[in-house]
């Protein structure tokens, strides 16, 4: 079956020449129930907006049915929204408010017939007042509304708003259904609920569902397939399982689902080194001491007797929290770089306890680093002085004036400061992946380069800070041009 | 020991000064034209002058008849020119107030002096003053007070409504008919009140643009106030008149908002 109802193909979308949406393609099959996932900023809504035609691609286009959709306005697409605040029209009552739809709706009026020219002519007329309300009623029906036709709609809850917003867009019978973190605005268990109705209408209804959302256990639990985005750019698609179980990178892995992302050289195939303690894993086909990204699930790590053959490794417990159906336990690793791991188990132990790991090799995940050092242009300012990123760095280096130079710098190399006026740039920090001794971040300067950062302080995302480099671990190298100049 | 003070200066406190410029200019003057009205030349008790304003003795109800008329039309074409120009800034300026302080600019200038001005404009364009030219400068008058509340109110639209509609299928005059416009009725009625009651009392620009030949209520009231007629009984009826006018018209304008504030408490 590869029946794809939308093509999303290399779609992007910028504002004031600000990339939102980043070439994305994308294709939904009919029927399906997708999810766009992602932290907010992420371009998922962008995505949603461009599908229903509020927003138009930069660039790329939009296929409904095989046809090109990219501009076509949205009265023209079959295709519904329920909006993320409902936007249900105050000025009418329940009723009035899922019959906007449908009152300017055309159906064909008989059979076609045809005219003297020899064309045929197919007559067509609005919805009768009985039709009307005749679907309306079912439609009611379906959300459990029944007796709320006469309703002002801000006389609802949240929870018969949304209800209402659901009607409205379904009784259009649209081919695809757009959802805007319809579930937003509800409590938790108003939430559960409405996610379980969603999804019982998505199996009665059998039109396709685009789900947006940054809550990525609603995610998990509905979809058929998670589409997961980061930055406007798509990081992974796949079933919830696959998406769980093998994130494509420490990115998926932190978003989805609690895990300990750890740094890690792969020694040779199936074997894994981390801190000095050496695995046994499942991948192959890495290069021999490649440095990579391991990422284990909390639950997937079982706590043994130190003395048990089991035992991969020692560690200090540090805390041991009930959560309902686990112990959530906190726990640093001996040797000689310590990390701390999280840990979902049904033993209880006790803080300052040494305990034994395991892990089985196939719950090693192992994925490829996504950069390695920093690495970008730059220029030779004044004598030790390279000019790149809107700043001037101080820098060791027997380069001219004006040479064209590539920039080098390590993770560990750059330094973050808490207030932004005491590094020699500032910026923004876009993403904190904590590693298990050390947090990753990525920060990104205000000329929108990203810098990769280790370091051992906590910052939170949306943070400003400054970036110091100290001179000499600055690595300048000239950019032969001996190529082009030929 | 220290409760003999028995004036404490809490936030009430505050209000006293409104309170009194309230009661000696407002409420005082009321009293005085209310007493006025029930008075004839000689100070005695009379009802004299409700018959000889009811019985359209002085022409005062004729006046009033036009006055009502010219008001109607006022506003009318105020919201004829102020609606579109309202949308127009909502839709395409709604972070920049510089569009809007433009049509608000001519508020800045003393309304006497616009007025006498405008005159002197249709005069040097040989002009012939009457209905057209006051019609003219009543419209130039109020329409601020037109556009100010229906750009605000069309500024709040939520923007997702428009979408939902384009959502559902309307296309662009229909998003208009079916949302915005009775989105924007809370705007409209403001509108309206803020220009058909003024316009109805208003005086001096009837009399400036017509070379005294349309003569309005708010000229009647003023000229039985003056020394020359001294009618002050005749003027203080009138007077009456105008508040209650004024009174049901803002009764209604707040009927139509409490039904809209009812709608829209969430």
């Amino acid at each position: 079956m590869d029946d794809k109802i939308i093509e999303i193909k290399n779609v992007s979308k910028s504002y004031n020449n600000k990339p939102v949406v980043k070439n994305i393609s994308l294709s939904i099959r009919r029927g399906e129930f997708v999810t766009l996932l992602g932290p907010s900023g992420c371009g998922k809504t962008t995505t949603l907006r461009m599908i229903a035609g509020f927003e138009q691609p930069t660039s790329g286009t939009i296929l409904f049915n095989g046809e090109d959709i990219t501009l076509l306005p949205p009265h023209k697409r079959n295709i519904n929204t329920v909006f993320q605040k409902y936007a249900l029209f105050p000025h009418l009552n329940v009723f009035g408010n899922i019959a906007f739809g449908l009152k300017m709706k055309t159906i064909p009026d008989g059979e076609p017939t045809t005219d003297k020219r020899g064309n045929k002519v197919q007559k067509m007329r609005h919805l009768t007042k009985s039709e009307i309300s005749a679907k309306v009623n079912a439609a009611l029906k379906m959300v459990d509304l029944e007796d709320y036709g006469h309703r002002a709609v801000n006389s609802l809850s949240g929870g018969q708003q949304q209800r209402v917003a659901i009607a409205r867009a379904l009784v259009n019978e649209p081919q695809v259904l757009l959802l805007d973190e319809p579930l937003g605005a509800l409590d938790l268990k108003m939430r559960k609920d409405m996610q379980l109705e969603l999804m019982q209408m998505h199996k009665q209804l059998g039109i396709t569902f685009v789900y947006v959302t940054h809550d990525q256990e609603e995610a998990l639990t509905m979809s058929d397939t998670i589409v997961v985005m980061k930055d406007g750019e798509i990081q992974q698609i796949g079933t919830p399982t696959k998406v769980y179980d093998e994130p494509a990178n420490a990115f998926v892995a932190d978003f989805i689902g609690e895990s300990n992302i750890l740094s890690g050289t792969m020694v040779k195939d199936c074997c894994v080194e981390i801190s000095g303690h050496k695995f046994e894993c499942v991948d192959k086909g890495f290069k021999s001491n490649e440095p990579i990204d391991v990422i284990i699930r909390p639950e997937d790590i079982k706590i043994v007797e130190t003395s048990s053959k089991q035992c991969l490794v020692e560690a200090e417990v540090l805390s041991c929290v009930f959560k309902g159906d686990h112990y959530q336990v906190t726990a640093l690793t001996f040797g000689d770089e310590r990390n701390e791991i999280i840990i979902h188990d049904n033993v209880e132990v006790k803080t300052g306890d040494t305990i034994g790991l395991y892990i089985k090799p196939f719950d090693f995940h192992i994925m490829h680093k996504s950069r390695l050092i920093n690495e970008l242009d730059g220029e030779i300012y004044d004598r030790n002085i390279v000019s790149m990123c809107g700043g001037r760095f101080e820098c060791v280096t027997d380069l001219p004036e004006s040479t064209q130079v590539r920039v080098k710098v390590d993770f560990d190399d750059v330094e973050l400061t808490d207030d932004e006026e005491d590094g020699t740039i500032g910026a923004t920090i876009i993403s904190a992946i904590y590693k298990g001794s050390y947090w990753q971040y990525i920060v990104r300067t205000d000329n929108y380069y990203d810098f990769f950062v280790d370091n051992d302080y906590e910052w939170s995302i949306g943070d400003r800070v400054g970036i110091k480099i100290a001179p000499e671990k600055i690595i300048v190298e000239e950019v032969q041009h001996s190529e082009e100049e030929v | 020991m220290k409760k003999k003070f028995k004036f404490r200066f809490t936030r009430r406190a505050f209000a006293y000064p409104y309170m009194i410029f309230l009661i000696v200019f407002v409420v005082v003057p009321l009293v005085i034209i209310l007493i006025n009205a029930f008075l004839d030349d000689a100070n005695k008790f009379t009802f004299q002058n409700f018959v000889e304003f009811f019985t359209d003795a002085g022409g005062g109800l004729t006046v009033l008849g036009n006055s009502l008329i010219i008001g109607l039309v006022t506003t009318l074409i105020c919201l004829a020119i102020g609606y579109p120009v309202a949308y127009l800034l909502a839709k395409y300026h709604a972070n920049s107030r510089v569009f809007v302080l433009l049509f608000i600019l001519p508020m800045w200038v003393n309304f006497l002096i616009r007025t006498l001005s405008t005159k002197a404009i249709f005069m040097a364009m040989d002009v012939e003053l009457g209905m057209g030219t006051v019609l003219f400068g009543m419209v130039y008058n109020y329409l601020p007070y037109m556009i100010l509340p229906l750009h605000t109110t069309l500024c709040s639209i939520d923007h997702s409504y428009i979408e939902a509609a384009e959502d559902l299928g309307a296309d662009k005059m229909t998003v208009f008919l079916k949302t915005v416009l009775p989105l924007s009725v809370p705007g409209i009625v403001s509108g309206i009140t803020m220009t058909f009651i003024p316009a109805i009392s208003t005086f001096a620009i009837s009399e400036i643009l017509s070379s005294s030949k349309i003569f309005l209520f708010g000229d009647a009231i003023n000229m039985h106030f003056s020394k020359t007629t001294n009618s002050f009984g005749v003027g203080s009826v009138m007077s009456l008149v105008m508040l209650v006018l004024v009174v049901v018209a803002n009764v209604i304008v707040n009927l139509t908002s409490k039904d809209e504030e009812a709608a829209s408490v969430l």
